[in-house]
């Protein structure tokens, strides 16, 4: 019943309001009796209290308003003209829808007052002429009936009627704006004058100042939030949608909804509101596959699609995922090529990110079938399009079998944010705080040692991790720095961590989000624009545009997943050798009793196996690269950079005994997390780990060892 | 461009470099002395900066640079007008950056004419008409032409 109290209360306070208006329209109405737009607006609104009371199944409002909708039928049409006695008996009308919205109010049921009597009388006057008879006789069920309806139930709705109305008032958007306008004027001006409290000595003046700043901060706290509403007022029609769609294609779709309070300004909610109904539409119709489908591919009949809402960045991102079938990249290219978007090696290069934002192109339907629902192709360009207008992304991801994500990331128009200001280059910023993480101080003595170059780049060394530095004032083509020290700000954008070099870190504040000109918005690096105490404007960097700018983000987040490690993880040092087919391969260094270089002539035959003569015992070799299934037939480089002659080995020990590994060229040791990203592609490897940037394979010594000296680890007699 | 010289209209006129331009007056806001303003790194030249006018942001365009003038000499503070126009039912505002501020004057409509062919450059597009008058002529600009950056 959750979903329906928010639109009964809804139709509560519409209906109220228009009831109110009734009565002013009836009296304007008694004085002038044929004025048809009087009636007509009356006819109008009964009418919608009636179709609305019906979709909400109150049936006894439903025949009141019903009844009195068909005489102001009448009335509208000009068959009878308005008499005394059809005024009491539509105002007696209205009084029983009161009296009936009342008690839905109280109880949540319409009750038992079924007004069979006037229903009866306006039924008289609608088929009668209004015979002298007639009126006495209604006067007199009027006078009946009057005694429950007139004398208690209205006294009941006036007070309890009267609080719902009172609770909620239908204000201009406009004015809000003003008033939002006018607090961000008295905010600054409260800033000046605490100034001048600040320098002047008097204490009573200080006090005031106090409050005075106090009560603004609340005042604009509370207009900013006359403008916020739930998304959940978008999203409350979403299941019904769903529901009706999905039985019509006979699908069967369950809605998941996250973050219903996410708060968004009220025009931004107008904005999304069809946008996100026909990407919902659209994902119950070319998303989720018929459960026969379904069930074929080994997931459960019912598909299901989650909302998700958040802020994030001073943005608000709202999801819309479904498990279903996914977009095939390889459909769309051919698609895209048949509609003349492009060539076809222009489709095969583009890459699959972009393939599958094609769907945003005007004219580009991916349905094989043209539904009534969707599959016109118009909807998708219209949804960008409307994303746009209000300052916002649409972006898609897909993957084939697994379902398709759409993320709309549209602006906080209104909203507040907390941000960390910053200067640079003599100009101020303000960098939302979703994306900080934390501060890094480098005094100007010490910054020479503490940032290392990597080929150009500058990094910091952030407790053992590598962190690219962006300078913002270079990045944002601003003065040059004069700041005594180095300030690193620590940002996360899209999974990754870039630190931002600034000039002095001032202060963090609670900061209004206001959009920049829309012929900025192309600016990716900035997020908006706010105004500062002193009421200049400071811009708000985009920390996911700007780092985007720099290279930071953006393309690293495979990278990123594999070279991530975990803080805390353990972590062993490798040696790296390179392997015969120019790969990489790791042994851990714990394994490892010694590096040797051997006399490729020294090595002598021993049965089946080879030995080398090494510190006064006979140290049996195992040939890595040929013990380890070959990955290419030819392999490019099979001395891996090894003169013939000398052998690099690796001498591994165990309860004394030793094996000598025949390896590639040794390469390095560092230290790495052996948590494996990828399984193990052939035996006698442990499993791949990304280290330095190249794919390493981690050589298990163990059973590579067995293969020539199977009882190595036994235990020895 | 007809119907701005089939009736009389009200301009305001300023003076940017060495020329004598005109704005109608009913997209005019206000006119400002300089303002304090917020320099948007990597926004294209025309656009100076940011303006706070009581609340609302508003981006400030630099008509000299819009119009493809050298800048102006250093020292000398420019005015702003603070224009605003209806665009697709969202009222667009900006400041526009001007030499020197004018009075705002009617126009006979059969004293303009359409700008010279010989015109070259992004100045064409912008300038909707030159009026003859005594003192010389006026260049009346297309306002949200002119607030557009490109």
């Amino acid at each position: 019943m959750g979903d329906l109290d928010g639109l009964v209360k809804e139709f509560l306070v519409e209906s109220y309001e228009n009831l109110d208006r009734l009565d002013k329209e009836f009296l304007q109405l008694e004085q002038d009796p044929a004025n048809r737009e009087v009636i007509a607006s009356i006819f109008r609104t009964i009418h919608t209290v009636k179709g609305t009371s019906g979709f909400f199944g109150f049936e006894k409002l439903q025949n009141v308003a019903h009844a009195g909708e068909n005489l102001l039928a009448k009335l509208r049409d000009g068959v009878f003209v308005l008499d005394q006695d059809m005024s009491s008996g539509l105002l007696r009308t209205v009084d029983a829808i009161r009296a009936i919205l009342g008690e839905i109010e109280r109880t949540n049921v319409e009750g038992e007052q079924a007004y069979p009597e006037l229903i009866a009388e306006l039924e008289a006057l609608i088929h009668g002429a209004p015979a002298p008879a007639k009126p006495v006789a209604p006067a007199q069920t009027a006078a009946k009936a009057d005694s429950p309806e007139t004398s208690t139930v209205p006294a009941q709705t006036a007070a309890v009627g009267g609080s719902l109305a009172d609770q909620s008032l239908r204000v201009d958007i406009r004015l809000l704006d003003r008033l939002m306008n006018l607090v961000g004027e008295l905010v600054l001006t409260r800033n000046q004058i605490l100034q001048h409290v600040g320098a002047s000595a008097s204490g009573g003046l200080a006090t005031t100042g106090k409050r005075l700043d106090n009560i603004t901060s609340q005042l604009q706290e509370e207009v900013m939030k006359t403008r916020m509403q739930p998304i959940e007022t978008v999203w409350g029609k979403l299941p019904r949608v769903v529901r009706d769609l999905s039985k019509q294609i006979g699908k069967q779709v369950r809605l998941e909804m996250e973050g219903k309070d996410t708060e968004l300004d009220k025009s931004l909610i107008e904005a999304i509101k069809d946008p996100l109904t026909h990407m919902v539409r659209n994902s119950v119709d070319h998303g989720v596959e018929i459960p026969e489908r379904r069930t074929a591919a080994g997931k459960p009949a019912e598909g299901c699609i989650l909302l998700r809402a958040y802020h994030e960045g001073g943005k608000v991102t709202i999801e819309i995922r479904d498990d279903g079938a996914g977009l095939d990249p390889t459909r769309l290219r051919a698609k895209a090529v048949e509609k003349g978007l492009m060539t076809a090696e222009q489709a095969a290069k583009l890459p699959e990110r972009e393939v599958f934002n094609l769907i945003f192109a005007p004219g580009f339907s991916t349905a094989a079938q043209v539904t009534n629902i969707s599959g016109r192709g118009v909807g998708m360009d219209v949804v960008r399009t409307n994303i746009d207008r209000i300052g916002g992304t649409v972006d898609l991801s897909s993957v084939l079998g697994k379902g398709t994500t759409v993320t709309i990331k549209i602006p906080l128009t209104l909203a507040i944010i907390p941000a960390l200001v910053v200067t640079s280059g003599g100009e101020r910023f303000a960098i939302p705080q979703v994306n900080l993480l934390e501060l890094v101080r480098i005094e100007k003595d010490k910054a020479a040692t503490a940032i290392e170059d990597v080929y150009g780049a500058p990094v910091y060394r952030l407790r053992g991790q590598l962190l690219p530095l962006i300078y913002l004032n270079k990045e944002l083509a601003l003065g040059e720095s004069q700041a005594s020290a180095i300030n690193i700000v620590v940002l996360q954008a899209d999974e990754t961590q870039f630190g931002l070099v600034v000039d002095s870190v001032l202060d963090t504040g609670e900061i209004v989000v206001k959009p920049l000109d829309k012929q900025l918005k192309n600016l990716a690096v900035f997020a908006g624009a706010t105004i500062m105490g002193d009421g200049t404007v400071a811009l708000i960097l985009d920390v996911f545009g700007l780092g985007t700018r720099a290279h930071a983000v953006g393309k690293g987040r495979e990278a990123k997943v594999a070279a991530a490690v975990a803080p805390g993880e353990a972590k062993e040092a490798l040696l790296l050798f390179q392997s015969p087919d120019d790969g990489r391969m790791g042994i851990p260094l714990s394994q490892v009793v010694r590096l040797e270089e051997m006399d490729a002539s020294k090595v002598e035959a021993a049965g089946e196996s080879e030995v080398v003569q090494y510190r006064g015992e006979i140290l049996p070799l195992v040939r890595v690269f040929q013990v380890l299934p070959e990955r290419r037939r030819n392999p490019r480089n099979p001395e891996a950079g090894v003169q013939s002659n000398m052998l690099p080995v690796v001498v591994h020990g165990h309860n004394g005994r030793h094996v000598g590994l025949v390896v590639g060229r040794i390469i390095d040791t560092v230290e790495e997390s052996l948590k494996m990203q990828r399984a193990a592609g052939r035996a006698g490897i442990k499993g791949c780990l990304v280290i330095n940037g190249k794919v390493t394979e981690i050589l298990d010594v163990e059973s590579v060892v067995r293969t020539v000296v199977p009882d190595f680890y036994k235990a020895q007699p | 461009m007809i119907d701005i010289v089939a009736q009389q209209r009200q301009y305001c006129t300023f003076r940017l470099a060495q020329y004598h331009c005109g704005i109608d007056v009913m997209a005019v806001r206000e006119i400002l002395r300089h303002q304090p303003m917020t320099r948007v790194p990597l926004a294209p030249p025309a656009v100076k900066g940011l303006i706070n006018l009581r609340g609302q942001i508003i981006t400030a365009l630099d008509l000299r640079l819009r119009l493809g003038f050298p800048p102006r000499e250093d020292g000398k503070q420019p005015v702003n007008i603070v224009v605003g126009l209806q665009d697709d039912g969202e009222e667009c505002v900006a400041a526009l950056l001007v030499d020197e501020i004018g009075d705002v004057i009617d126009i006979d409509p059969t004293t303009c004419e359409t700008p010279p062919d010989t015109i070259r450059g992004a100045v064409r597009e912008l300038i909707l008409s030159v009026s003859k008058r005594e003192k010389g002529l006026l260049l009346i600009l297309d306002t949200a032409k002119a607030m557009r950056i490109d």
